[in-house]
């Protein structure tokens, strides 16, 4: 039998085929800090078939909400994110970039109404997917650090 | 019914070339009534509020000029101060309050992005009188109307742009809605205040050739329009350095003596020593008449946005 670098989990999430170097951002945003109450295993620079070199994340006892699934979507639009009960593979969610990123970015020019106290979620159009250029939708501004920005 | 009819005006960029055309058509059937030969009573009984998060005397005014011509009234503010916006109301809010008085909406307002986010409260159509250094639509039908009145036509027309063209926000409208209307742009500026490459980008995607240069010289004598923007002294960390670039871009009389005849001088004003006041007794001088055109282009706006069908 092949020897696993990464055991498997009992519950939690499995996100596979992070393009190599990006593990850490994909912590950043499932906010994985001081404050962990279960086991997060990472991988970096893995070997991989189809994409030479990968990383892994591995969260126990979590599922990804919705938005934090759309986050990683636009830092690592190539992941794959499973959803692990009692050791098997009970769901997998398909990563797909919208066309727009609501609440999930910051707008950095801080002259932006976005920035302001006002009741709105701050919002991004995708202008191209590959590379990513996001637009934001009230001052027209275009991103440049996008991983930097996400809320 | 027009296809103006309730919509917002947010940004140069939200009207088509045939959109553009509309407005400065009804624009020029407008002027008897905005020098007072005619009168209209096509927006009488609407109200049109004034909202305005900092100052700018030209541009309200020019509003509410144009909603009086049309026998409509305003309503509105002049400034944040002494308003519920100081007990720290919302701008999303405050439209909400203001759309329940009115029939349309016109917004200044400091950022970036506010107008937009107006529209998304209200029901009601919300013009864009600036937003920090984004959108100043009306402006630029302003100026769109001076130069299709004085020149006949957009295409084919040699535009200059002279000036600060990174920062100032008139000069990005302008050159991005003279590309689709087919004009030849040259931006003549200091090398630390060039034209952003997106806008050059955009210029060339609709398969226009355009010159950037740093001498005015070079370009007066082929020009049709020659439209000049302040460079403001905070642009520039030496004093020294601001005279020395300011000068060299200073309309003078010398300047234009190789020009066309039917060359056109326009300013969004108020200027400063842009250009020299010898030159407003010639033919070239439009910037007062462009300043005038504002009132009969937010008319033929509010007519068409209202249904006034005047």
């Amino acid at each position: 039998m092949r020897e696993l670098r990464v055991t498997p989990i009992k519950n939690g999430t499995v996100i596979d085929h992070i393009p190599a170097g990006l593990a850490l951002k994909v912590l950043k945003i499932l906010g994985i800090g001081d404050s962990v109450t279960s086991t997060v295993t990472v991988a970096m620079h893995v070997p991989s078939q189809a994409m030479g070199w990968k990383d892994i994340v591995k969260v126990e006892d979590r599922e990804l909400a919705a938005r934090e699934i759309d986050k990683i979507a636009l830092i690592a639009p190539s992941a794959t994110v499973n959803v692990i009960r009692n050791y098997n593979v009970a769901e997998k969610r398909r990563l797909t970039l919208p066309d727009r990123a609501i609440g999930i970015l910051r707008c950095a020019n801080p002259n932006c109404i976005s920035n302001v106290r006002e009741p709105i979620e701050s919002t991004f159009v995708v202008r191209s997917k590959n590379p990513l250029r996001v637009v934001c939708k009230y001052c027209d501004r275009e991103l440049e650090d996008i991983v930097a920005h996400i809320l | 019914m027009s296809a103006f009819r309730g919509r917002d005006v947010l940004s140069i960029r939200d009207l088509s070339r045939a959109d553009i055309q509309l407005v400065l058509r009804a624009a020029r059937k407008m002027v008897p009534i905005a020098v007072g030969e005619k009168r209209s009573r096509a927006l009488e009984g609407k109200i049109l509020s004034t909202i305005f998060y900092e100052p700018s005397t030209r541009t309200r005014l020019s509003f509410e000029s144009a909603m009086a011509r049309l026998g409509g009234r305003v309503l509105g503010f002049s400034s944040a101060e002494g308003t519920s916006v100081q007990k720290g109301e919302t701008l999303a809010d405050t439209i909400r309050m203001v759309e329940a008085y009115s029939d349309a909406i016109v917004l200044r307002h400091p950022q970036e992005g506010a107008a937009r986010l107006a529209a998304d409260f209200t029901e009601k159509p919300v013009i864009n009188a600036g937003d920090g250094a984004g959108q100043h639509p009306t402006q630029t039908l302003q100026d769109l109307y001076t130069i299709w009145d004085e020149r006949g036509s957009f295409e084919g027309q040699n535009v200059v742009l002279v000036g600060d063209l990174k920062y100032g926000r008139t000069v990005h409208s302008l050159a991005y809605a003279l590309a689709e209307l087919g004009s030849h742009l040259t931006f003549v500026s200091p090398p630390t205040l060039e034209m952003p490459t997106e806008i050059l980008e955009h210029v060339k995607e609709r398969g226009l050739s355009f010159r950037v240069a740093h001498g005015l010289e070079e370009v007066v004598r082929d020009a049709d329009v020659l439209y000049v923007t302040r460079i403001q002294k905070e642009r520039f960390p030496d004093p020294q350095e601001y005279e020395k670039v300011a000068g060299s871009y200073r309309i003078e009389m010398d300047l234009l003596r190789d020009a066309k005849r039917g060359l056109i001088v326009m300013h969004p004003l108020p200027r400063v020593t842009e250009i020299a006041p010898d030159v407003d007794r010639t033919k070239h001088a439009v910037y007062f008449k462009q300043a005038f055109n504002g009132v009969p282009v937010r008319m033929a706006l509010l007519d068409l946005i209202l249904g006034g069908g005047a």
